[in-house]
């Protein structure tokens, strides 16, 4: 039973909530220094891979899907769920502590219910077992 | 009969919400499918792992439905406001992976993970604000 994560898994999930949110937050700041991309201007897009900025925020988003893609084999998608969802707190996080942005109560309260949740989620078991569904997986898959 | 501008709106956020909502569903279903990518990268080392992830049909499907997932967005962002549509996206997604983790991949959605998945919600939708 894989009810108990290891200390890597618990690194994989602390890395999905950080590499999402940072890297959006690199990639808004690269794409406001390249400007408005319309349908007139995408050769802009072309532009923005060499903003370092735009490259960053690019590897970030990679390693969000390669953490987020090994956490799903060994959790549930509801289990992870939540990890994801902590992105959101930590934008908010950044934007009130580095670029000093005030927050609102209510932002505040949407802030401890994201993190209630993922206590919530984190106290239960990480994988819902069905031994003869993987067993008929491996069959089909392998 | 003109359609009114809401019903667009809410057609384009409904439509992105299932795109993800099928991505993600098919790539927790690949993934479960594989099993553990840590034993996998043990016996076959990265580039094995990387491949059998690649090779994975359901994965392929899913990620496939997040990239048209990404693209959807960008033409809801074009017809919607980012504090209508961002929360509203990002709500739906989650009731809607909570019940098809419950019925497409038999997940065990106990009362802790509806209440995690309604504190996502409520929670996404403060912050927005």
């Amino acid at each position: 039973m894989k009810h108990v994560l290891k200390p890597s898994q618990y690194a994989i999930l602390v890395a999905i909530m950080l590499s999402a949110s940072v890297g959006d937050s690199f990639l808004k700041r690269g794409m406001d220094e390249v400007g408005a991309v319309n349908v007139h201007h995408l050769g802009l897009l072309w532009h923005a891979l060499f903003n370092p900025y735009v490259d960053i925020g690019i590897v970030l988003l990679i390693i969000f899907f390669a953490t987020y893609t090994t956490a799903l084999s060994w959790a549930d998608l509801t289990f992870v769920m939540p990890a994801t969802a902590f992105g959101y707190v930590v934008i908010a996080l950044m934007g009130r502590f580095w670029l000093h942005e005030q927050l609102s109560l209510s932002r505040w309260m949407g802030i401890l219910l994201i993190v209630g949740a993922v206590g919530f989620v984190a106290g239960g078991p990480s994988r819902t077992e069905h031994p003869e569904l993987d067993q008929m997986d491996a069959g089909a898959g392998r | 009969m003109t359609v009114s501008p809401a019903v667009h709106v809410w057609s384009a956020i409904l439509f992105v919400a299932v795109l993800a909502v099928i991505g993600e569903v098919m790539i927790a279903s690949g993934m479960r499918q594989l099993g553990d990518l840590d034993d996998i990268r043990a016996s076959r080392g990265l580039g094995g792992a990387i491949v059998a992830v690649l090779t994975n049909a359901r994965f392929v499907i899913g990620a496939l439905c997040m990239a048209l997932n990404f693209f959807s967005m960008l033409f809801a962002l074009s017809i919607a406001n980012l504090s209508l549509a961002g929360p509203a996206i990002a709500a739906l997604t989650y009731v809607g992976n909570a019940v098809a983790a419950k019925f497409f991949l038999r997940e065990r959605v106990d009362r802790r993970r509806w209440l995690a998945t309604m504190c996502v919600v409520v929670g996404v939708i403060l912050l927005s604000h």
